[in-house]
């Protein structure tokens, strides 16, 4: 059963101008400024002068930055942009014991990441993202979502030679990150983001990534937002099934496809809240406020308003930068006009007018 | 006697150098992956990895050389993606992988393009005399379900309008000594009742184009029994079947059921695991299939990876291209 998304509120700015709250976030990554690109070259170079300290401060100048970026674009809830994180299965593959790496494989195009090979059991050594999070808390005037590759993604888009299966794999990560996630609430984290994309690419494991998410969830208290991220797949294959996830939100890519799939979720009867992808996050066009007004709109399809995260598709971290922050801006501007419709009763809600009387 | 024959199903993984230079040259996003049009650093720095496909394929001994399609951005879709009549929309799941490929939309009639036998006469040119090249093309099928007909309105239409392309393509092709088809789709969502015969004749269709000898290679599972029965009736000369993600009981129930073909080819090297088989693993497998199969002779035992090798790092693809070409070369000699 989903959980009860009661925590949606706490995320509502004190100064939010309209009676209606579209909560904002993004996904997760973002275009790093170029400097840092090259710092990192820098650090992994034996004869520069540059040390590991040095490369710890520019990811805190990077964070800082992208952190108030998310902010300046009116962002209600905001991520540091992933600086740290080189890519979602390597960085964390880096601080599990197990994983090994044998070099970048190909995902599409000229994008490519190092899929680490599970070489023995797996185990939690350090905490892997509380410092972090402590960090950008600091940093951040609205409240920090953080983005966790799920179990099911970090097992399946790794090479396994040690398990007898990926999904004995899978329970085991699902475990780890449920001691991390302890971690960061904590550490006072509120809004965790579990990003299984690997869903989406063997949709019939939809019971295997429940499971991994009834371990994560164990023992996490009802305020914690707990959202699931998935993206580029067909969605009728995890659909209604995934209605029955421990999670307060399922976050969907669903611009990239023109909402062709939105049908799929409109049978009135979507579970958790919605965080609807409205900007495309593979196109470096940057949508007009009024395309995303409608695109939203396509959301209100599936759930009402007060179920209803506005999100981009997937991580931005492939576009420009500036791309990037006018495709926010261009976002929250949008949220705010449909908000500011629906209190004033120009925008429908069809999954409401839809919705069969049952009183 | 049985020839074994150590080759591979094509689409290599692009050397790191090139992955790097690659993506600085053309970029990231969608409309930055290759069109057929592309500039002279482009074109050179394939040049460059197709001399190194060769190199690897020569150094690990294989029997058959395949160019290696470092160009094919959009995996087995490449063919219709860099056609003048296809547009090329938003990025779609490649299968069940972590992989993806740019929707490639037919908006016009599917001429003949050359474009991969523009690749074929490149590598043609940087093989020895005594080398023989292996031309790697979609089927006919899979190709048709990768795609997105927004011209032909006719599924049967579409499939017939994709097999007379590949059969062009094949036309321009210089001369090969086999032309490996890659027809995941017939397993992995097979054809219905109506498409069993029409998947069969599309295939037919394109091996009737060359010369060569023809394999149709299926992978991430076993054809269903009619489908089988009705592949059976394409001219080719061996199926190609997967040792390692697909069933093998339910292959040696067709074979035994429905026979095979004169040769035969074999996924024995899983294309998509970092773990190295050994060589007496490979050995083992090639002699088991064989004796799976009482009272038949093949001509040709094709021992191939199971998939595609893009999955892999690079160093993995190279450690498992020289497993199966010492792993075949020891048989040869036992044999």
């Amino acid at each position: 059963m989903a959980r009860d998304a009661e925590n949606r509120a706490q995320f509502q700015p004190e100064d939010h101008p309209n009676e209606s709250f579209l909560l904002t976030s993004i996904v997760g990554s973002y275009p790093k400024p170029k400097w840092l690109n090259r710092v990192d070259e820098l650090a992994e170079d034996d004869d520069s002068k540059f040390t590991g300290d040095h490369l710890h401060e520019a990811h805190d100048d990077a964070c800082r930055l992208i952190t108030e970026e998310h902010e300046r674009a009116g962002l209600d809830t905001v991520v540091d942009g992933e600086m740290r994180r080189n890519e979602m299965v390597e960085f964390f593959a880096h601080r599990i014991d197990g994983y090994e790496f044998n070099g970048p494989v190909k995902v599409w195009g000229h994008n490519y990441f190092d899929k680490p090979s599970v070489v023995e059991k797996v185990e939690y050594d350090e905490p892997w993202l509380v410092d972090e999070f402590e960090f950008t808390d600091e940093v951040a005037d609205r409240p920090v979502k953080v983005p966790i590759t799920g179990p099911y993604t970090l097992a399946y888009w790794a090479f396994n030679e040690a398990y007898e299966s990926k999904e004995e794999l899978a329970y085991d990560l699902a475990d780890l990150v449920n001691e991390e996630i302890e971690k960061l609430v904590e550490a006072g984290a509120r809004y965790i983001q579990i990003d299984e994309p690997a869903l989406a690419t063997t949709p019939d494991d939809h019971a295997i990534v429940g499971e991994c998410l009834e371990r994560i969830v164990d023992g996490i208290p009802e305020e914690v937002r707990i959202g699931l991220h998935v993206c580029y797949g067909d969605y009728s294959r995890i659909y209604p099934e995934l209605n029955d996830y421990p999670v307060d939100e399922v976050d969907l890519e669903l611009c990239n496809g023109d909402y062709e799939q939105i049908d799929v979720f409109a049978d009135g009867e979507f579970a958790p809240d919605l965080a609807l992808g409205v900007v495309d996050a593979h196109d470096a066009s940057v949508e007009s406020v009024e395309e995303i007004e409608a695109n939203i709109k396509q959301g209100l399809k599936v759930v009402p308003p007060e179920k209803l995260t506005i999100s981009p598709d997937c991580g931005l971290k492939l576009l420009p930068r500036e791309a990037a922050y006018e495709k926010m801006d261009n976002m929250v501007e949008a949220a705010r006009n449909v908000e500011a419709g629906l209190d004033d009763g120009s925008i429908d809600v069809p999954v409401r007018d839809a919705a069969p009387a049952d009183d | 006697m049985t020839e074994r024959v150590a080759t591979t199903t094509g689409l290599f993984p692009l050397p790191d150098w090139a992955k790097s230079e690659l993506s600085e040259l053309k970029g990231h996003q969608k409309h930055d992956l290759i069109s057929g049009t592309e500039g002279s650093e482009v074109e050179a720095a394939y040049e460059r990895v197709r001399e190194e496909f060769i190199e690897d394929q020569r150094g690990a001994g294989l029997d058959r050389i395949v160019e290696g399609q470092g160009r094919w951005d959009d995996f087995l879709a490449h063919p219709l993606a860099v056609h003048d009549n296809v547009e090329t929309g938003g990025i779609v799941r490649y299968y069940d992988n972590n992989n993806f490929y740019r929707d490639t939309k037919v908006v016009g009639d599917l001429t003949a393009d050359g474009d991969v036998a523009a690749e074929l006469d490149a590598a043609t040119g940087l093989l020895d005399a005594d080398e023989d090249l292996q031309a790697v093309l979609p089927g006919p099928y899979t190709l048709a379900r990768l795609a997105t007909d927004e011209y032909y309105g006719d599924e049967a239409e579409f499939l017939a309008a994709i097999s007379e392309f590949l059969a062009a393509e094949v036309e321009a092709f210089p001369s090969h000594e086999t032309l490996l088809l890659n027809e995941p789709s017939l397993v992995t969502d097979a054809p219905d009742e109506e498409f069993q015969e029409r998947a069969s004749q599309a295939i037919d269709a394109v091996a009737d184009a060359t010369d060569a000898e023809v394999v149709v290679q299926s992978y991430w599972g076993s054809y269903d029994e009619k489908t089988y029965a009705h592949l059976m009736d394409a001219d080719v000369d061996a199926l190609g079947f997967d040792f390692i993600a697909g069933d093998r009981d339910a292959h040696l129930y067709n074979i035994n059921e429905y026979g095979t073909k004169e040769s035969i080819s074999l996924g024995l090297i899983d294309g998509q695991n970092t773990q190295v088989e050994t060589v007496e693993t490979v050995r083992d497998r090639l002699d088991w299939v064989p004796n799976q199969i009482p009272g038949q002779e093949f001509d040709t035992v094709y021992a191939t990876p199971n998939t595609e090798l893009a999955y892999l790092p690079v160093s993995k693809y190279r450690e498992k291209l020289a497993v199966l070409g010492e792993a075949v070369a020891e048989t040869e000699v036992s044999a």
